[in-house]
């Protein structure tokens, strides 16, 4: 698409084509995507090098997801659920998850909410309708229809997300959700991340279906693909998808195309698999930068307001990161709780025991 | 009150518990209409309508994934697996979701589901509508795993289920669906998880079942009753929690037990109670902790009766370990 450029593709909207798409508050909606794009790519930054100096153990970027993370957050309501695939951390802290919280999980210290019993960017946030995911992938598509019919049955309101990449549409549990979701008539959006790659394997070598889009069909199903590296057309499209799905007709697909910018993970090397020309590719579809770009020739930041951003995002992880690294580890007492509501045995009995298993010492 | 089956101790379970909660659902396939193949949902849907008794499509995983993202929001979901050798689909949504839920989101996020699956052989179900693979759940730390033998405990513990906070497999000897019959009690009373039950007293040796098993097993306790051996037969009710107080007060007593269950003797629940025994009554012990299992192959279709543990299989078993000094 864009081989031989260098600058981001531009987003190409006039004042009154961003009042139609997003609206009279356009402007603050600009502002407080750009803030927040800007915070998730500055701590990509931070954390993956946190963890090549070995001060976390992994770490998940979402560099290239930004627009979609962000966009979404601002499209839904609090009541609203999301069930994540792996790179939506960012959406939850838009929503409201609280950054120290966070940074105590990337630690995996004693104040995680999960007690360190997760690896780092598997929150958990059920303040803010974030649902804790798990590493296998694509079992929270089916779940995400479950939660949607419960909201419609209960009758008071909230829509579920399902997020997920290209690689778990290949999955049975993507099948199972679209289709009980499109059976049972679920209040669920369905949110294709697709950067093209499950960690080496291009989209190519998932399916045959050239946009994973058309996979809607099969269910009965609207599925609209879309630039989600795009600020606004994610932001309008996932606006008026939930307001359909708020009416009560039916769920909706959404394919999102974005490019991965870093590694699948801190333990991925994609150099050996990547296409030279991808990596371009993905630097003339960076979100921010395109949104930048945009914003820049609407006068919408100044410099000095951009670089106060910055510092002030820069400060935040600084104070969050300093409280975790003095953070003490998870008791060893947390191992014996939350298995089940009460505990039985023969845990508890491990329980009563662990001090005697563990005390000693051989010389 | 009059004798019902252990089929509709599980239906006035499911009814009590729809009447008293608006959040119970029973979700499955041929589960509505139809009332389920072995009739467990009958009139659920009639009473209930088809909002909260749901006929779902042929997905397994997608029932399993279903019932937990509407437990997540605080429904209590009652999900039917139609056959055990089923289940599998929804493996992973049981042992990596459900199972792992409460304690990854540091208790956030409890998948309290129940799933109801009838399982074991004697029907002439052959490979794929009989087996016994409790152990697959027992051993997945997270979940409960519940097997009646009455019709007042159908009622009673799945009852308890519903209303639990945890994950509950819940499985029904479908053998004796329609043959274990008793008196059950009105209304929303439970048996409560980790109380195993004696079915018949005596000083000689344990004997310790579940589900099926349970009536089989009685049978070879009367039948060596006249050769002059007491045996003590305890229903164990729940696997998880498992009373191991019952289990080694028994042992204490006796001396000596016997495990019957049907899945394959290898790795099976009967390994784990032998070895809770040896560690904890080794030396009340008089012979050595004997296993009446099921073979270790896939569940025949001609030959389940040999398979299965028979009343004489059982019967030699006590009888063995009884005359072992």
């Amino acid at each position: 698409m864009a081989e031989g450029s260098d600058g981001p593709l531009p987003l190409p909207y006039s004042e009154s084509e961003l009042q139609d798409a997003l609206g009279s508050e356009w402007k603050a909606l600009l502002t407080q995507g750009y803030r927040w794009m800007l915070f998730g790519r500055l701590m990509d930054n931070r954390f993956l090098g946190l963890q090549r100096q070995g001060r976390i153990g992994f770490y998940g970027p979402a560099t290239g997801h930004e627009a979609l993370n962000v966009g979404c957050a601002l499209a839904l309501a609090p009541e609203d659920w999301v069930f994540p695939g792996l790179r939506e951390q960012l959406l939850a802290l838009v929503r409201g998850m609280n950054l120290q919280g966070y940074v105590h999980h990337l630690f995996g210290d004693g104040m995680d909410p999960s007690l360190g019993r997760q690896m780092p960017c598997h929150p958990t946030a059920a303040s803010v309708g974030y649902v804790s995911m798990a590493s296998t992938v694509g079992t929270q598509i089916v779940q995400a229809a479950g939660s949607g019919y419960a909201q419609a049955l209960r009758g008071k309101g909230g829509i579920t997300v399902a997020f997920f990449g290209d690689g778990a549409t290949s999955t049975s549990d993507f099948h199972a959700g679209m289709n009980m979701a499109s059976v049972f008539n679920c209040p669920v959006l369905f949110i294709c991340a697709n950067n093209q790659w499950a960690i080496s394997v291009p989209v190519s070598k998932q399916t045959a279906v050239t946009e994973l889009a058309k996979k809607a069909k099969a269910y009965g199903m609207p599925g609209e693909r879309i630039d989600g590296t795009d600020f606004v057309r994610v932001l309008s499209t996932l606006r008026s998808a939930r307001k359909q799905l708020s009416a009560g007709k039916g769920p909706v697909m959404v394919e999102a195309v974005v490019y991965r910018m870093n590694p699948h993970s801190s333990s991925d090397d994609p150099t050996r698999y990547l296409p030279p020309g991808y990596l371009r590719e993905a630097r003339a579809h960076d979100p921010l930068a395109r949104l930048e770009a945009l914003g820049d020739r609407l006068g919408l930041l100044t410099p000095e307001e951009k670089e106060r951003m910055r510092k002030e995002i820069e400060d935040e992880f600084r104070k969050a990161i300093a409280e975790a690294e003095v953070a003490p580890p998870p008791s060893p007492d947390s191992l014996f709780r939350d298995t089940l509501k009460e505990s039985v045995w023969p845990l508890t009995e491990e329980r009563d025991t662990f001090d005697r298993d563990q005390g000693g010492h051989f010389p | 009150m009059t004798d019902i089956t252990l089929i509709q101790g599980v239906n006035q379970a499911l009814k009590v518990a729809m009447a008293k909660d608006p959040d119970v659902v029973v979700l499955g396939e041929d589960v509505g209409v139809n009332g389920g193949v072995f009739r467990a949902t009958d009139g659920l849907y009639k009473e209930f309508g088809e909002k909260r008794v749901l006929d779902t499509p042929l997905s397994e995983n997608g029932i399993i994934g279903m019932a937990i993202g509407m437990a997540l929001q605080g429904l209590k979901p009652v999900a039917e697996i139609q056959f055990m050798d089923f289940i599998y689909p929804a493996f992973d949504q049981i042992v990596s979701e459900a199972a792992k839920f409460r304690y990854r989101s540091g208790g956030e996020f409890p998948a309290h589901v129940v799933i109801r699956t009838p399982y074991g052989g004697g029907i002439k179900g052959g490979l794929y509508h009989s087996q016994s693979t409790e152990q697959l759940f027992t051993s997945t730390p997270g979940l409960k795993v519940v097997i009646p033998s009455t019709p007042a405990d159908a009622k009673g513990l799945l009852l308890s289920a519903i209303f639990d906070e945890d994950p509950v497999i819940f499985l029904e000897p479908k053998r004796i669906y329609r043959t274990s019959t008793g008196e059950v009690p009105e209304g929303d009373v439970r048996v409560p998880f980790g109380k195993a039950r004696t079915v018949k007293e005596g000083a000689d040796v344990s004997v310790f079942a579940y589900g099926a098993m349970v009536p089989q097993s009685l049978q070879a306790a009367n039948v060596v009753e006249k050769m002059g051996i007491h045996a003590e037969v305890i229903d164990l009710r729940t696997l998880v929690p498992l009373d191991v107080d019952a289990i080694v007060a028994s042992v204490e007593k006796t001396g000596r037990a016997v495990i019957v269950h049907e899945a394959p003797k290898f790795s099976g629940f009967g390994a784990e109670l032998s070895a809770t025994i040896s560690e904890r009554c080794l030396y009340s012990l008089k012979a050595p902790v004997l296993r009446v299992t099921g073979y270790d192959t896939p569940f025949p279709y001609a030959l389940e009766n040999l398979y299965l543990p028979s009343v004489d299989r059982i019967a030699r078993g006590i009888e063995r370990t009884a005359s072992t000094s």
